[in-house]
């Protein structure tokens, strides 16, 4: 059963995804781009969506993010029970995709949440894997430097 | 069906009854609403050769209990708006010669959950992996988080999206079989429990059990039924993404405006012959989104447009008038009733009859704004 002790649900990677959820174990946050048309994309694929090329590489992102909208959730899922009312967000990130996550090192509340602020990414053990959540950052100096 | 007659909906019918059914199984519910609507449109069960619903328990199980051969099959499951793209793909069948008579069904014991699969996310999927593990649970928690985005871009107030369940229960006053009836005020919405920040429980569609059922055929036959045909005038589907986190734009879905383009244009109508209108709402601002994908606002304008009162009883565009997913009822899969409150608009017999719509337009949502389906319907022929 892929849920933690506490009921929480644990990712299982298939082939196409194992190289990024070996990224988070390492502590980097690895999506894929295009090597013909250069777009980066989320989640994990073997064609590019933008133009359909099977060329497609594994490169390290930024982990810089922006939060792009959430909703804080009253009705908690299995194992999320202990939480109080907690944030389910999605981000954008600097190269351009987006994804879902938990933000963490900061309030869950509408006051601490403002739409656009700047995040990083960091990883939380869930199970045997580690999930990339995301916490409030200084704003880059520019759209996809490194911190 | 730019070729040929075209087809009617000759029978629209529900289960004898909405809402919390503990006595009826999910297949019992699509059999009821079968039934109904066999005989709503004058026919035998005999008459059928056409089946189209979703798993579980799917066509096979239905024609099966129903005592059905079909010679054409159906199992097009893609969410709430399935039923729209069954309407869609028995046209097509039926102007081919693969099918006479289809019969489309819904049933959903959605509340009670008798005979009903479960709900379940493999945890190797894309969202088992990428969208269930931040405690994700149901569409409260997904369908909903386009909306804050939305909300800063374009300005929509908490107050207009609250206002969308204000003017929604305006026509479920109207209608004996909505599940809540009583007016409700803006600061009750806003008071009543969060659910997921900012949608509050009065913002969220119901839960329930219930069915209904179609019968579709040529529109050579539209003389040959009991009651008036519904001519089905143009139609569309579309896909976007299978996570709403994948969305390409939060403050609008594609899906939608593509469906709602294709079912238009195949009729050749524009947004001012409308007369009626239904838009899938399982939360507050599906309608909203719909309203702009379809064309009859601007963008960022859906909004104010409902708060000022043109979408409720006396407004210039009826909108959800059997009280929608908010106030009338919500098996979980609410399309059939959206098709089902517009063919009895068209034909002149419901609850809340607005005056004599030659047109009235029906847009779907399945999953997480991620698949939606559009039929114009009309009370005469193209």
């Amino acid at each position: 059963m892929a849920v933690t002790m506490s009921g929480k649900p644990v990712p299982v990677p298939t082939p196409e995804t194992q190289p990024f959820w070996d990224g988070c174990a390492a502590g980097e946050l690895r999506i894929q781009r295009c090597a013909d048309c250069a777009t980066a994309f989320f989640y994990p694929r073997p064609v590019c969506p933008a133009c359909g090329s099977v060329n497609v590489e594994w490169f390290t992102a930024s982990g810089q993010a922006r939060l792009y909208s959430y909703v804080i959730n009253h009705r908690p899922a299995p194992g999320f029970e202990d939480e109080g009312p907690y944030a389910i967000a999605v981000v954008q990130l600097a190269e351009g995709p987006r994804m879902m996550t938990n933000l963490t090192g900061v309030a869950n509340t509408p006051e601490a949440l403002v739409l656009d602020m700047p995040l990083r990414v960091t990883f939380e053990r869930r199970g045997e894997v580690y999930l990339p959540v995301f916490t409030p950052a200084p704003a880059p100096a520019s759209r996809g430097a490194g911190p | 069906m730019s070729r040929g007659p075209g087809v009617i909906i000759a029978g629209a019918a529900e289960t004898d009854q909405v809402g919390k059914l503990p006595g009826h199984s999910t297949l019992a519910l699509h059999v009821e609403a079968a039934v109904n609507a066999v005989r709503d449109a004058g026919l035998s069960l005999r008459d059928i050769d056409g089946i189209a619903t979703v798993s579980a328990p799917g066509p096979v199980q239905v024609a099966h209990a129903l005592g059905i051969v079909p010679r054409w099959i159906d199992g097009t499951g893609v969410g709430g708006t399935s039923f729209l793209l069954h309407v869609r793909h028995a046209a097509a069948a039926i102007q081919a010669g693969y099918a006479q008579t289809v019969l489309v069904t819904h049933g959903e014991s959605g509340r009670s959950r008798v005979g009903a699969a479960p709900f379940r996310i493999p945890p190797s999927s894309p969202t088992g992996q990428f969208e269930a593990p931040y405690g994700t649970f149901g569409p409260t928690t997904t369908f909903t988080i386009t909306a804050l985005r939305y909300m800063k871009d374009f300005g929509l107030t908490h107050e207009q999206l609250a206002y969308v369940a204000v003017a929604q229960r305006r026509w479920a006053a109207k209608n004996p079989r909505a599940a809540y009836r009583d007016p409700i005020t803006v600061e009750d919405v806003l008071t009543s429990r969060l659910i997921a920040y900012p949608f509050h429980l009065l913002e969220c569609c119901l839960v329930t059990d219930g069915g209904g059922a179609l019968v579709v055929t040529s529109a050579d036959r539209a003389g040959d039924f009991p009651k008036p045909a519904v001519f089905v005038l143009g139609t569309g589907e579309s896909a976007e993404a299978p996570m709403i986190s994948q969305l390409a734009d939060f403050t609008e879905s594609q899906a939608f405006r593509l469906a709602g383009q294709a079912a238009f244009a195949e009729a050749g109508i524009g947004v001012r012959d409308v007369g009626h209108l239904m838009i899938y709402d399982a939360f507050a601002h599906v309608p909203i989104y719909g309203l702009e994908a379809l064309g009859f606002v601007g963008k960022g304008e859906a909004g104010a447009f409902i708060a000022d009162g043109n979408t409720e009883p006396g407004g210039r565009l009826p909108l959800n008038t059997n009280g929608g997913g908010l106030s009338y009822t919500h098996t979980g899969m609410y399309g059939m009733f959206a098709i089902t409150e517009a063919a009895r608009q068209v034909r002149g017999e419901a609850a809340a009859q607005v005056e004599a719509p030659d047109i009235s337009v029906v847009l779907g949502n399945g999953g997480t704004f991620s698949t939606a389906g559009a039929l114009v319907l009309g009370r005469q022929p193209r």
